[in-house]
Order: C-alpha cells, then structure tokens, then sequence
C-alpha cells in the first residue's frame, strides 16, 4: 500500500471517529431527552443543560482534538505543510 | 505607529479597536449622564460603528482578482474564526434566538445544537479539502473536480435561491433595526442598511468583507455578552450566568405548574385582536415533551440544520481564505468557539428574561398581577404602542396570566435591559450588535451570490477571456444588483411570504451537500451522477415545500397536506438530500467512471500538501 492510501486511510477512520463522537452528542443523547432530565448538571436537568451548553462546548472540544490529530497524522505521513506556507 | 506588515500587526490593530470601542462605550455613558437623550445615543451608536466599518471597506479596497474572491489568502485562523462567526450569526440570531428560546424552551433549542453541531461537519468532510482545492466559490470546486459548465451551473443555481432566501431577510433586518435606531421610516431604513453593506464589500471584496467582519464580531459579541452578564447578577442569579442559573431553571419549572401552560386557541386570538407576529409562552422551559413524534421532531430538525451548515455557500468560502489547510481545520474550531460564546448565553438570557417577568417576588414580575397595574408600566406601554408586545384578557378576570402575555421575540433581547433596570447606553449598544450581526451576515450572502455570479457564470462560462479589471468590475456591477434586489423586495415585507431563514438550509443542503461531499470522498462519482443529483434534490425539495407548506399548497394543490412523517416546511430538506444521494450514486455507476485526471485530482485534493488544484489566480 502506497503512502498516499495509508494516509487516507487513516485520515477515514479518524474522520469515521470523529462523526461518532458528533452523532452522540448532537442525535444520540436527545433519543434520551426524558430519562436524562432525572438527572442533574450544575443544577440544571441534564438534557437541558446538554441542548443550552453541553453539546455545543463538546463539539468545540471535538473540533479543536480533531484538527489536532489530523495534524498528527499529516506528520506522520510527511504531507505536513510548512510553517511559512 | 506599526512596523511590520498588515497581517502581522493584525492583534495590535484589533486590540486597539476594542479598547477604542470600550472608550466610546464610556463616553456615551456619560452623555448619558449629561443629559443626552436616549435617541440620540442610540443614533451615535450606530452610526459612528457603522463609520468605522466603511472606513475598513474602504481601506481594503483591491484591483487584484484572487484579493477580491479569496481575501489573498492570508487570513489567520483565529481572525478567520471571528469573521466566520460574524459571518454566521446573522440578525436574526442577535435577536430572535433568545426570543425563541423563550417562547419555545427545549423543544426549540433543537436550533442551537443544529446550528453549531454542522461544523464539526464543515471540518472533517469539507473545510480542508475545499481549501487544498484553491477554488474561488462553492460552485468552482463543483464545476472543477465534475467538469463542464452544465454542473457548474447547476451549483450556482442552488447557491443562488438558498442565499438568496437568506438574504432578503438579513437586509431586513438591517432595515430593521437602522429604522429603529435612527427614527426613520422602515423602507427608508433598508436603503441605508443595503449602502452600509455595500460601502463595506464593493471596493474590497472579500478581503474588505474579512476586515469588516472581525470588526463587527467585536461589537456584537461586546454588546450581547455585557448585557448578559449585568442582567444576571441585577436580577440576582449570580455574576456567572451560564455555570449559576441552576436554580432559575427549577423555580421557571415551579412557576409554569403554578400557572400552566395554557394553549389558546386560534379563533380566541383572532377574536382578542393579537398583533402578527407575536407569541406567547405553551411549552416548557426545561421540560422534555413526551412521546417518540416530540423526540424524532427535535431530532429531524437538528439534523436539517446541521447538514444544511455543511452546504451553505457563504459559510464554506471563509474556509478559502486561510493560507493553509491546516489553518482552515483550526480556523473552524475557533469560529465554533466564537459563536458558541454567543450562542450558549442566549439561553441564560431567555432564563433570566422569562424569570423578571414570571415571578411574582421579583419587583420586575407581571404575571399573576391585575391587568390595569401592569398596563401602567412605563416599558409596557412603551413596546405596547408599536405594537411590540400585548395583552388580551382571555377569561376576563382582570389578572394577568401566562397565555394573555403576547410579545414579539426581538423584545427579549431589545427590551430585557430596560427591564432588568439597566441604563439606556446598553440598549444603544444592543442596537449597534444587532446591526453589525444583520450586515456582517448580509455582506458575506450577498459577496457569496455575486461572486458566483461573476466568477462562475459570466468568467468561466460566457466570457473566459475576460481581463482582470473586467471581471472585478462585473463583480462590483452584481454586487450592487443583488443588494439592491435583495433590499428591493425586503421592502415589501415579503418576508413572511418567503418564509423562514432555516429554508436556506434546507435548499442548500438538497443540492449541495452530498455533491460535494461525494465529489472529495467518492472516486466514482461522475459528471451526470452530479448533474442529476442536484436537479433531483433541489427540484423534489421545493416541490414537497410547496405541497407541505399552507401558504403554497392551498393554491398550488387544492389543499392543507399533512406532514408526511412530521416533516414540516421547516425540514424539508430531509426529502431533498435523500433523493439527491440516491439520484447521484445510482447514475453515478450507471455512467462510466470518471477519467483518470479527474481520479487524480481527487486524490491531491485529499492532500494538504502540494500545490492547488486550481491556480492561484484563475
């Protein structure tokens, strides 16, 4: 297997990765909306809290993790871009 | 006063503007305190902003082809991130998003999940690759990596009705709010938005628009945030609102049992004469309705707006303007963390909002009082006379109750300050974040439509020898057609005609999302498979729109439909999307594969390094 394909490959199972971890927090927990409102965050019932705030900081975090990984596998693949490009 | 070049002093300038904006926050206070009417500052306020952002437009200016449709190419992240956030946060989400947050409560924060969940989207199927691409438009990449003017066209067609449907109301809003600040007539109050817009993006294109953007994202997030925080700790629920308002939520809960979510009929409002547009509270705050049909609709909905992110034009060509594609992954994280700042305190706005009007204890409280003390209110009858907010004693007890309380949605943000006993330098504030939310968003459509129009239609299709200077003029000539069309029919207050900024969504994800996610990701996907994929998509989503939506079918098929598994006009975009994917992948392998240069192209394109696929400038 070339490079390139090693490389891809990667970057679709990070990508596959990356939407799982999204679909839960944007699909999966709000299957979930009645039983999580029994519980509470900070005060707040939990399903509440995840649809005003909770989700929305996730998918920051996941954003922020995402870009940083790819880089890694970038690096690891040589096809990291210069600094000054 | 700066050494170095543009870019690399860019912190200092924008460092310098905040504080500058801060002083002349300052200032405007002690006008206040001197005696200047509260007209006045609000007019000072929007005009000395709306000053500034000219004079940046007008510094941008460019004759350089790749200056006006990518910015140069040299936007850092971070201010990448902040003019994508202006870019995004349109007026309406100034605004309107409290507001339906408070009318709504959970059931419609499916919105805040749809609108910022679509860019982790944006990031791992799109962003990077597009910009790798070095395409100049949305419709660029698609006529590029498909091949032939028919499918370029097609994209710009798509591109064209979901902007369009956008921007009428963002130039509406303009209109809006400069009617609003500055005491003049509303159709006056759109041609002075649209020349503010225009002076911000004509002579620069999408570099003026960049350096417009962060400047209005400063603004905006200022005068959301501050009123925010001093609401809450005025109205006593701590100097923190997002981490401390566990206990309002709980005791908003108490209040709804106390005096019930009653739904008023249609004739009884009708019969009690409640104004268009206003609303009244049915569904709990906190609360998750009951039942599978409540879950898919939260669910569906979210999903039409996340995958709709993901498609909208304008939002996709901020990520061609950074100068690698690394700095295009990095630069959507930090547009989510610039709007999720924005976006996760109008929930604790509409909290405290819901909570100075609802309980009795709170000196701000009018439900449950007699209806004659409330109407002697001064903010009451105020917002009463416009015709903002109003009361109809339904049951005729003299008392006011939850479902008698009607207001339009802006009022929650407009009007809480004034409420909650904040000077009036904030609600001079506010006016200037709405107006620079509703232009930012504005500038970014209406560049997106004529850019299109310019680059993809007139250049590489009717005349591909064009020079330079002929082409930015073109674009500058659309430019001021479409704003003016835009501002031309928002004058009409055809916007309820026109329906919701969320169809935007909905049309762009029928056409655009899976052709462009297919064209990175798929090898196979051919031409014809394109072609087909987006004219199925688009023209079977309209047709549903119209078949679904009342003010349409009525006409149109002789009749109300119901909701074909609950999929209102809202969420029309899941019977477009579907038929495109399908339509795509199966002409796709019916046709023969696509040539082995396109196949190579896909494969640079999935590269970050090496060069463009399309030249620098093209």
């Amino acid at each position: 297997m070339s490079n390139k394909d090693a490389y891809w490959n990667k970057t679709k199972n990070h990508m596959i990765v990356t939407l799982v971890l999204w679909a839960f927090f944007s699909l999966v927990i709000f299957m979930f909306g009645s039983e999580l409102n029994t519980m509470s965050f900070l005060g707040y019932p939990l399903a509440y809290y995840m649809t005003a705030q909770g989700s929305l900081l996730a998918f920051v975090i996941i954003l922020f993790w995402t870009a940083n990984k790819q880089e890694k596998i970038d690096e690891e693949h040589g096809f990291s871009e210069r600094e000054d490009d | 006063m700066f050494k170095g070049d543009f870019i690399q002093n860019l912190p200092k300038i924008y460092g310098t503007y905040t504080g500058g904006f801060i002083v002349f926050i300052i200032l405007m206070a002690l006008a206040e305190q001197a005696g200047v009417s509260a007209k006045n500052i609000g007019v000072m306020f929007v005009a000395f902003t709306v000053l500034i952002y000219a004079l940046i437009g007008y510094l941008s200016r460019t004759i350089q082809v790749d200056a006006y449709y990518v910015a140069g190419r040299q936007v850092p992240t971070v201010f990448n991130g902040m003019a994508t956030a202006a870019d995004w946060m349109s007026g309406a989400s100034f605004v309107a998003l409290a507001g339906g947050v408070y009318f709504g409560g959970y059931t419609y924060m499916a919105f805040l999940v749809g609108w910022t969940g679509g860019y982790v989207l944006v990031a791992t199927l799109m962003a990077p690759y597009l910009r790798k691409f070095g395409c100049y438009t949305v419709p660029d990449f698609i006529g590029t990596r498909y091949g032939g003017n028919l499918v370029r066209a097609c994209a710009v067609f798509v591109l064209f009705i979901a902007s369009f449907t956008y921007v009428t109301a963002q130039i509406n809003a303009t209109g809006t709010i400069a009617s609003r600040a500055l005491g003049i007539p509303f159709e006056a109050g759109v041609w002075v938005g649209l020349i503010s817009i225009l002076i911000c993006s004509m002579l620069g294109g999408m570099r003026a628009v960049t350096w417009t953007q962060v400047a209005q994202y400063i603004v905006l997030i200022i005068a959301y945030l501050i009123p925010v925080f001093w609401i809450s700790s005025n109205v006593g629920g701590g100097i923190f609102p997002h981490l401390m308002l566990g206990d309002e939520v709980a005791r908003l809960g108490e209040l709804e049992q106390q005096f019930g979510l009653v739904k008023n009929s249609a004739a009884d409002m009708k019969a009690a004469g409640v104004p268009g547009g206003l609303k009244y509270i049915s569904g709990s705050h906190s609360g998750v309705p009951e039942g599978g049909m409540a879950v898919w609709k939260y669910l569906s909905l979210a999903i039409c707006m996340m995958v709709g992110t993901a498609s909208l034009p304008h939002i996709l060509m901020r990520y061609f303007t950074t100068p690698t594609v690394r700095a295009a992954r990095k630069s959507v994280a930090w547009s989510l963390f610039f709007i999720f700042l924005l976006y996760s305190s109008a929930p604790m706005l509409a909290t405290l909002s819901k909570l100075a009007l609802m309980d009795p204890n709170l000196p701000t409280g009018i439900i449950g009082k007699s209806i004659s003390e409330v109407q002697s209110i001064e903010w009451v009858q105020r917002w009463s006379e416009v015709k903002q907010v109003f009361i109809a004693d339904f049951n005729g007890d003299g008392i006011l109750q939850l479902n008698e309380w009607f207001m339009r949605g802006d009022v929650v943000v407009l009007a809480t300050p004034e409420v909650a006993g904040l000077p009036f330098v904030i609600s001079g504030l506010v006016f200037a974040g709405g107006m620079a939310a509703a232009m930012s968003t504005a500038d970014g459509l209406v560049l997106a439509i004529s850019n299109a129009l310019s680059h993809d239609i007139y250049y590489k299709i009717i005349n591909p020898k064009a020079e330079t200077s002929k082409r930015l003029l073109v674009a500058r000539v659309l430019l001021v057609i479409i704003g003016a069309a835009g501002a031309y029919i928002a004058s009409f207050r055809l916007t309820s005609i026109l329906g919701s900024v969320a169809w935007a969504f909905d049309f762009a994800m029928s056409g655009l999302f899976f052709p462009l996610v297919l064209g990175v990701w798929w090898k196979r996907a051919t031409r014809e498979g394109a072609i087909a994929g987006i004219i199925a998509g688009i023209v079977s989503g309209t047709l549903y729109l119209t078949w679904v939506f009342p003010k349409f079918s009525v006409p149109m098929w002789g009749g109300v439909n119901t909701p074909f598994l609950g999929i209102d006009h809202l969420r029309f975009g899941l019977i477009g999307a579907p038929i495109c994917l399908v339509v795509m992948v199966v002409v796709s392998l019916m046709t023969k594969e696509p040539s082995p240069a396109t196949q190579k192209l896909v494969d640079d394109t999935r590269i970050p390094t090496g060069k463009a696929i399309l030249g620098k400038q093209h």
